[in-house]
């Protein structure tokens, strides 16, 4: 019993409520908003530093024990990822304060971007599968707003189809649940994950874990991709940033999640399906990276490659391929923040999404400029750099689980994020074009170069200081290789 | 019992599918409902349709019905409810700022 497991989902929560009655004294907003995350990220890394030290920690709430009441559950993967979640939220946060315009500001973009975090933390901290599905509500219905807000007629035809898509998928989540619950008859996740045991998975439950595999798939973009390309080029940059760092991460989480504690006896069978998703993802993925010469396109595609790449950790599933995986999701989310931060600057910069009518940015942006190479090359995973440690891990274990065909697809995916990062940034800033309109510089304000800065910052020491990362992630790893320890933690006496 | 609401259930998806494979706006949102009411009667139904007293300790009966199913789908209809209502909102919004309800001609363009 730790309340401090409760505490990074009930900051945002009392968050938003109060900004709500503060909603036309924007200054405020911002400072409360952003206050609040701050004491979040202390809080998220006082929990990690308790979870290194003294193991799974759980909280029943209103102290009914598991499985009947529900639990929250900070086990080291979900601590990491709740760190990281704040650490890239707080850069986005940054990103908005002047960027989005006051109009969406007293219309409640901050009460919302709270909501939104509330629902990914949440995400990541329960172990009840039906409150997993009132987190992800949370967090969908924030992001439904978000899209939506400022109305557009662009943005309200792609919201059209986002809430759609989701409505369907959770639709299916319920309908999956619903099915698994007359099957074992619990909800508990680690109370699942024995009854499952139990029951040797295979028939009915292998049907169960494949629905659960659509549901989270359509959720993260693995595969079922079609709807992100389009939803995800129409909100403001800060908006996308949170979005490409945040949500399809929380589906890759369910997934690691149902496929490492509860539905891991039939590997055979359901890690083969997610091998060839995952294949088909870094390929599909890396065409469309290639193929566009939008830069809300290409980094919408990197975001799907990404996607692929980290469900080919978890398809691997050896211990090796586990550490790599997390070690790779904290750095994808990081730098993927940066990269949608990054790539709005230079579109606001050239006044175009279009590379043809983008050029010789590096004169007058130089900072911007060497950032976005650095970061594409911590991307590719450049050894000094943050994606280095995470890829290597993931590749090597992907060898040492015979798995060589999806290996080398996995190894020419990166050199795809090289491809169509590197000609995003010799078009945009290195080409001069006569042809091109001469547009005076701008002059970002203070906080857009601290929230880059900042998240790059971040992304180097995450490569530097790989090894001592490494500590956490390998703990991280051990849990998800042996989902006894989390059963245990959650059901002992 | 449970047989007969299966296939309701499987009338209630199929319908539903039907309906958000068309065209129209509007059918899509019925369409939604109605595969949002097959999977609240799927809860109920997986649950197993035993007979039973109503969960109130007052019955004083001798068997219960499941009572964690009705809490999901208590749980369940409050949320697509309000995802409901903002998607009609939102299908009010477009049409009046798009001018149409053919899903067709809300493929998009780069131009906008």
């Amino acid at each position: 019993m730790n309340n401090l497991v409760v505490l990074p989902l009930l900051i945002p929560l009392l968050t938003a409520v109060v900004l709500i009655f503060l909603f036309k004294k924007v200054q405020l907003q911002r400072w409360i908003s952003l206050v609040s995350l701050l004491i979040n990220i202390v809080v998220a890394a006082l929990l990690v530093g308790q979870v290194s030290e003294k193991g799974i920690q759980t909280l029943y709430m209103g102290g009914w024990l598991p499985p009947y009441g529900i639990v929250f559950v900070a086990d080291m993967f979900s601590a990491l990822l709740v760190l990281t979640t704040l650490a890239a939220a707080a850069g986005c946060l940054l990103y908005a304060f002047r960027t989005v315009g006051e109009k969406r500001e007293k219309y409640y973009f901050y009460p919302f971007l709270q909501f939104l975090l509330a629902g990914v933390i949440g995400s990541f901290m329960t172990g009840d599968l039906f409150n997993l599905f009132v987190c992800f509500e949370v967090m969908l219905i924030s992001s439904y707003v978000l899209i939506v807000l400022g109305g557009s007629r662009r943005q309200l035809r792609e919201t059209l189809k986002y809430i759609l898509i989701n409505i369907l998928s959770s639709a299916l989540f319920v309908a999956s649940m619903a099915i698994l619950y007359g099957t074992i008859g619990t909800l508990n996740m680690a109370h699942i994950s024995v009854r499952v045991a139990e029951a040797q998975q295979g028939g009915m439950l292998n049907i169960i874990s494949i629905m659960f595999l659509i549901v989270f798939a359509l959720k993260a973009g693995l595969f079922l991709f079609y709807w992100l390309p389009g939803s995800y080029s129409v909100p403001p940059t800060a908006v996308i940033a949170l979005f490409g760092a945040l949500l399809t991460k929380v589906g890759l989480y369910a997934v690691i999640r149902t496929f490492t504690l509860m539905f891991y006896h039939d590997q055979g069978f359901t890690h083969t399906i997610i091998a060839w998703m995952a294949a088909a993802t870094m390929i599909l993925g890396g065409i469309g990276a290639a193929a566009y010469k939008d830069v809300h396109r290409i980094l919408n595609y990197n975001v799907i490659l990404s996607v692929g790449f980290i469900a080919f950790g978890l398809s691997v599933a050896t211990r090796e391929s586990l550490d790599g995986t997390v070690l790779y999701l904290i750095h994808d989310m990081i730098a993927k923040a940066l990269l949608f931060i990054l790539g709005g600057m230079m579109i606001s910069a050239a006044n175009s999404s279009h590379l043809d009518q983008m050029g010789g940015l590096i004169k007058k942006y130089p900072a911007v400029g060497w950032m976005f190479f650095v970061l594409a090359l911590a991307l590719v995973g450049i050894p000094p750099l943050s994606g280095f440690t995470g890829k290597v891990l993931m590749v090597s274990g992907g060898i040492e689980g015979g798995q060589f065909w999806l290996t080398a697809v996995a190894v020419m995916s990166s050199l795809m994020v090289l491809y169509s990062l590197i000609r995003v940034f010799m078009g945009a800033f290195w080409r001069e074009d006569p042809m091109l309109p001469v547009t005076e510089r701008k002059k970002w304000p203070v906080s857009v170069y601290v929230s880059a800065g900042a998240l790059f910052i971040i992304v180097i020491g995450l490569g530097l200081g790989a090894e001592w990362v490494y500590s956490f992630a390998s703990q991280a790893g051990e849990v998800l290789s042996n989902p006894s320890i989390y059963i245990d933690a959650v059901l002992k006496e | 019992m449970e047989l007969y609401m299966a296939l309701t259930i499987g009338v209630l998806f199929a319908v539903g599918v039907y309906l958000i494979l068309s065209k129209s706006l509007l059918r899509i949102i019925l369409g939604t409902s109605l595969v949002t009411h097959a999977i609240h009667l799927l809860l109920l139904t997986t649950a197993r349709l035993k007979t039973g007293a109503a969960p109130l300790l007052g019955e004083k009966a001798e068997s219960y019905v499941d009572p964690l199913p009705q809490a999901l789908i208590l749980t369940s209809i409050v949320i697509s409810f309000g995802v409901t209502s903002f998607f009609f909102v939102l299908a009010y919004k477009a049409y009046q700022r798009l001018g149409t309800d053919d899903m067709e001609e809300l493929r998009g363009r780069e131009d906008e």
